[in-house]
């Protein structure tokens, strides 16, 4: 059999962060009580209409902007009917004829290679109800219905799980950058459905496409795509390759393995159509001007920038950047003047560090980018060693204090060679003997004179100083 | 009670009765007519009484179609899917006219969800015509025009898909009017085809109409097809005078000519209507003849047919007895949603709901949904071109008095004429139109409608204020002729 090769497509299922939800006015949040957050409109109750949540509208537009789409002139909403117990009304209100962004365009990285990922659209509509199914009775939570949901559906462009896992990562990212949404798995706040289909290398013609659905982590996806590529090459290989059925299938997390839901022949009529409750209405470029003007420089353009501009390492700037608020500090740091290498070493080591073991934001942070300019002056300066450096960063975060506080005349560097001869003498002429056995090649006496000085000094002795008048004292 | 808003305000004001005297008279009536007519679904026993206020509504009695959201009273849509269904919030439209100090006294019948035009298919039975029992109101705001007519309050609510307010109204010799699409809120009305629901009034006289339209509309945070209407005040546009107006009718619909075996009732109800168009000119109203295309105006009901039933077979998808109305009897869900909706919906409105899947089926969209939303988009252009140099289309509504209820089925495959279903046309377009009374028909009321140009309701309503001061109809309280 000729080498195979797999043609994968995602849609990508994400819910946006907001105060109220997408057509009502109960809070977008998620609860552990059920039934809480919920409005007349979420239970669909006689009567009620929706009324779109502007913000929503705004974060949608601001994906479809940094995922480089175009944007519809007019944007209206349309139905999707179909019968489930998680969807009240009995349709969805969702966007099919003009969704908010299509034909876009990315630049992924994959393996320190840039990878081009073609956006088929991006469309906003709103989440179902959730389900929790028991051994003889199933309940309904309609916190989440109505909670807003972007949907973003790629191209078939994507050939590995690892591409489509680091698609994911790379999308995750943007959301949060863009900061419309906590983009958080675990919460199940991302869900996709994945097709994968496999032809021949050198062929032309798709094969048969499988779908398979609400595949909601990224190890899901991953081992999905996996299991797929594998399960229908191995029918291929054995000549059984019209067993691949065009059908939709689920990803089972407990066998590991896909399971037939429906053949593609069954596949539901949504009767699609404008919803009329929600006017039709003019995107203004004025506005779309305004949102762009909101976006960010997103993580890939600034891990470049690090690399080429600051030279830093491929690796350091990749830390940077993997979260928004770490590389905003980063810059703010540069932008306040501190080198930039200084910069990274401070939060890749020290800063990083202090945040995660105790759990706490940057933002919130005591030790500001002014403050590490501080610090950073202080070193260059010679004011304090760079071990200081790191006591009177704890310092000043644990006593809340400025980094001046911690250099008083007491306690800064003695980089004054006058002043520190003085006191090395000082230190020779009660050390006579040691002296004596150091001539006669004892040299690794040395560290105890370095020692003796520190210790008189309280560890504020320039160190670098300190070695050149007493190699200067002892061998002249 | 067979006074007008104003009169009774004025009683009111001057303490000649009270709000308490005037709801119990109200409730006395609703038993007399409920028993006559079979018009209420719910009869409010424990209605209070309210303050007199500068509001001219405060204190008077109304009555509000059942398929209405009112808090803490059952809201059927006139439908055994919600027979049990007691909403928590108000319609805003209630809520206002609440706010105004109105008393609602009952809720009223209507054809299943308004989905009909014979008030003959709620779940409580058909609705008697209260001037000859043998004739139906029309419907779907059945019951509404029923009590409005017979005296009960001087108005009602009612809601407005193809005709629901108008033409029951003509029926029962009383004023149907809906205001331009969003002048009303539709928020707590049970949807049936939301891009053409009206929400509107049936009373007595046009006067009433406006009052009680001013004192409901304006901007809804909660529709968001409803518009700004600060600027207009309906009450204070009704001077009278009409002067150098122009009216339009349809020459296709109204001669007599252009009609094979026309029945005596259709041939004095066009005679009927002609003399209208004398009292308009009277007025100093010019009335002009122009000509419509006879395949356009034969495919308005086609057109309503398909857009409304696919709208509706949405809309009621939420009706699955699971969050409210009664629950079906299974344990499996899908059987329960089934059961629900098989014993719940009647006959007719099960074989709505099939037409709308059918055209909205994926392989039948572009033949008959697209096709018929293109048809919509062709009418309400004509109508504009004409709205452009005329003040309002005059027609008489429907083909004369009253249909008796024998052999009477409503059924889509009617062979209706175009002048049965032209008013649907101000539901296309979102226009405003009014009915009011013109004469009588074998000693039976019938009506004639006068539809204009979106916003312009001050306007439409002024001329139909006009005309029915050159007329004896306004405030008529139906009398038993058989």
């Amino acid at each position: 059999m000729k080498k195979q090769i797999a043609v994968i497509g995602l849609e990508m299922h994400c819910e946006l962060k907001s105060n109220s939800k997408v057509f009502s006015g109960a809070k977008n949040s998620y609860s552990e009580t059920p039934n809480v957050n919920i409005s007349a409109i979420d239970m669909a109750f006689p009567g009620t209409l929706p009324v779109v949540n502007k913000k929503c509208i705004k974060d949608a537009l601001k994906i479809s902007l940094a995922l480089n789409c175009k944007q519809p002139e007019y944007m209206y909403f349309d139905r999707k009917n179909y019968y489930y117990p998680d969807l009240p009304k009995g349709y969805q209100i969702t966007q099919m004829d003009s969704p908010v962004g299509v034909d876009g365009k990315i630049e992924i990285e994959v393996n320190d290679k840039l990878v081009p990922i073609y956006i088929h659209d991006v469309h906003l509509e709103e989440d179902t109800a959730s389900l929790d199914h028991y051994f003889d009775t199933s309940t309904i939570d309609y916190n989440r219905a109505g909670v807003p949901l972007l949907e973003l559906v790629t191209e078939p462009c994507m050939h590995t799980a690892e591409e489509a896992v680091a698609f994911l990562e790379h999308i995750i990212n943007v959301y949060k950058y863009l900061d419309v949404s906590d983009a958080d798995t675990k919460k199940g706040q991302v869900r996709c459905d994945v097709n994968v289909s496999i032809m021949d290398e050198d062929s032309e013609d798709f094969g048969t496409k499988v779908e398979v659905k609400n595949v909601n982590s990224l190890g899901g996806v991953f081992n999905t795509i996996n299991y797929e590529i594998k399960r229908q090459t191995e029918l291929k290989e054995a000549g059984r390759y019209n067993e691949v059925e065009q059908e939709t299938r689920r990803w089972d997390e407990e066998t590991q393995s896909t399971i037939r839901m429906r053949s593609k022949v069954d596949a539901i009529d949504y009767k699609y159509f404008v919803e009329p409750n929600l006017p039709k209405f003019k995107i203004s470029n004025e506005w779309l001007k305004e949102i762009k003007l909101e976006i960010p420089k997103l993580h890939l353009e600034r891990k470049y920038n690090y690399i080429n501009n600051y030279g830093l390492s491929s690796y350091d700037a990749g830390v940077l950047v993997k979260d928004k608020v770490i590389s905003d500090y980063f810059e703010e740091c540069i932008d306040l003047g501190i080198d930039a290498k200084t910069s990274a070493n401070w939060i890749t080591t020290q800063i990083l560090g202090y945040i995660n073991n105790n759990d706490i934001n940057i933002s919130d942070l005591y030790l500001t980018p002014k403050r590490l300019k501080d610090l950073t002056d202080s070193v260059n300066k010679g004011d304090i060693s760079s071990k200081q450096a790191k006591e009177i960063f704890n310092k000043v975060i644990e006593e809340k204090k400025e980094v001046k506080d911690f250099i008083t005349k007491d306690n800064a560097q003695i980089s004054d060679r006058t002043e520190l001869e003085i006191i090395i003498d000082e230190i020779l002429s009660n050390n006579t003997s040691q002296i004596e056995e150091y001539k006669n090649g004892k040299t690794n006496l040395f560290d105890y004179f370095v020692g003796q000085v520190m210790k008189n000094t309280r560890g504020k002795a320039n160190p670098v100083l300190t070695k050149e008048i007493l190699t200067d004292r002892l061998n002249g | 009670m067979n006074k007008s808003i104003k009169e009774l305000h004025e009683l009111l004001i001057n303490n000649e009765i009270t709000s308490e005297e005037l709801i119990k008279e109200s409730l006395e009536k609703s038993e007399i007519v409920q028993e006559k007519y079979n018009a209420f679904v719910t009869i409010c026993h424990d209605a209070k009484s309210s303050a007199i206020t500068d509001e001219l509504i405060s204190g008077i009695p109304f009555g509000v179609k059942d398929n209405f959201s009112t808090k803490g009273v059952l809201s059927t849509g006139s439908s055994n899917t919600l027979n049990n269904y007691v909403p928590f919030f108000n319609a805003t439209v209630i809520e206002r006219l609440f706010n105004k100090g109105a008393v609602m006294v009952n809720k009223t019948v209507l054809d299943e969800f308004g989905m009909g035009g014979t008030g003959t298919t709620g779940h409580t039975g058909t609705v008697l015509n209260p001037w000859d029992k043998t004739r139906m109101c029309a419907g779907s705001s059945a019951g509404s025009a029923c009590a409005v007519a017979a005296g009960v309050y001087p108005y009602a609510l009612g809601s407005d898909t193809g005709d629901s307010i108008r033409k029951p109204a003509a029926y029962c010799g009383i004023v149907g009017y809906k205001p331009t699409y969003g002048m009303l809120s539709r928020y707590g009305l049970f949807p049936f085809a939301s891009s053409m629901d009206h929400v509107g009034v049936l009373s007595r006289s046009v006067e009433d109409a406006a009052i009680v339209v001013d004192a409901m509309k304006g901007i809804d945070e909660n529709d968001m097809t409803t518009w700004d209407s600060s600027h207009i005040n309906l009450t204070e546009s009704l001077t009278g005078d009409v002067k150098c107006k122009k009216l339009f009718y349809i020459k296709e619909l109204c001669d007599i000519n252009n009609y094979d075996n026309p029945s005596d009732e259709l041939k004095l109800h066009l005679e009927n209507f002609n003399k209208t168009l004398e009292l308009c000119k009277d007025l100093g109203v010019e009335v002009k003849e122009e000509s419509v295309d006879q395949k356009v105006l034969n495919a308005i009901d086609s057109v309503y047919v398909v857009l409304s039933c696919a709208e509706a077979t949405s809309n009621m998808s939420n009706l699955t007895g699971i969050i409210f109305g009664p629950r079906g009897n299974s344990t499996n869900i899908t059987e329960m949603m089934k059961e629900h909706r098989t014993k719940g919906f009647s006959p007719l409105i099960k074989r709505r709901f099939v037409i709308g899947s059918y055209v909205l089926q994926s392989e039948n969209q572009d033949r008959y949904f697209k096709n018929a939303q293109k048809l919509r988009r062709l009418i309400v252009d004509i109508m504009k071109k004409f709205f452009k140099e005329y003040d309002g289309l005059i027609l008489p509504v429907g083909t004369g008095p009253a249909k008796t209820l024998v052999g009477e089925a409503d059924k889509l495959d009617n062979n209706t004429s175009a002048l049965d279903e032209h008013l649907q046309i101000g539901n296309f377009g979102g226009f405003p139109s009014i009915t009011i009374p013109n004469g009588f028909v074998n000693n039976l009321p019938v009506g004639v409608n006068i539809t204009g140009n979106c916003y312009d309701d001050a306007n439409v309503l002024n001329i139909a204020y006009a005309l029915e001061s050159k007329m004896s109809y306004k405030g008529q309280i139906a009398k038993e002729v058989k």
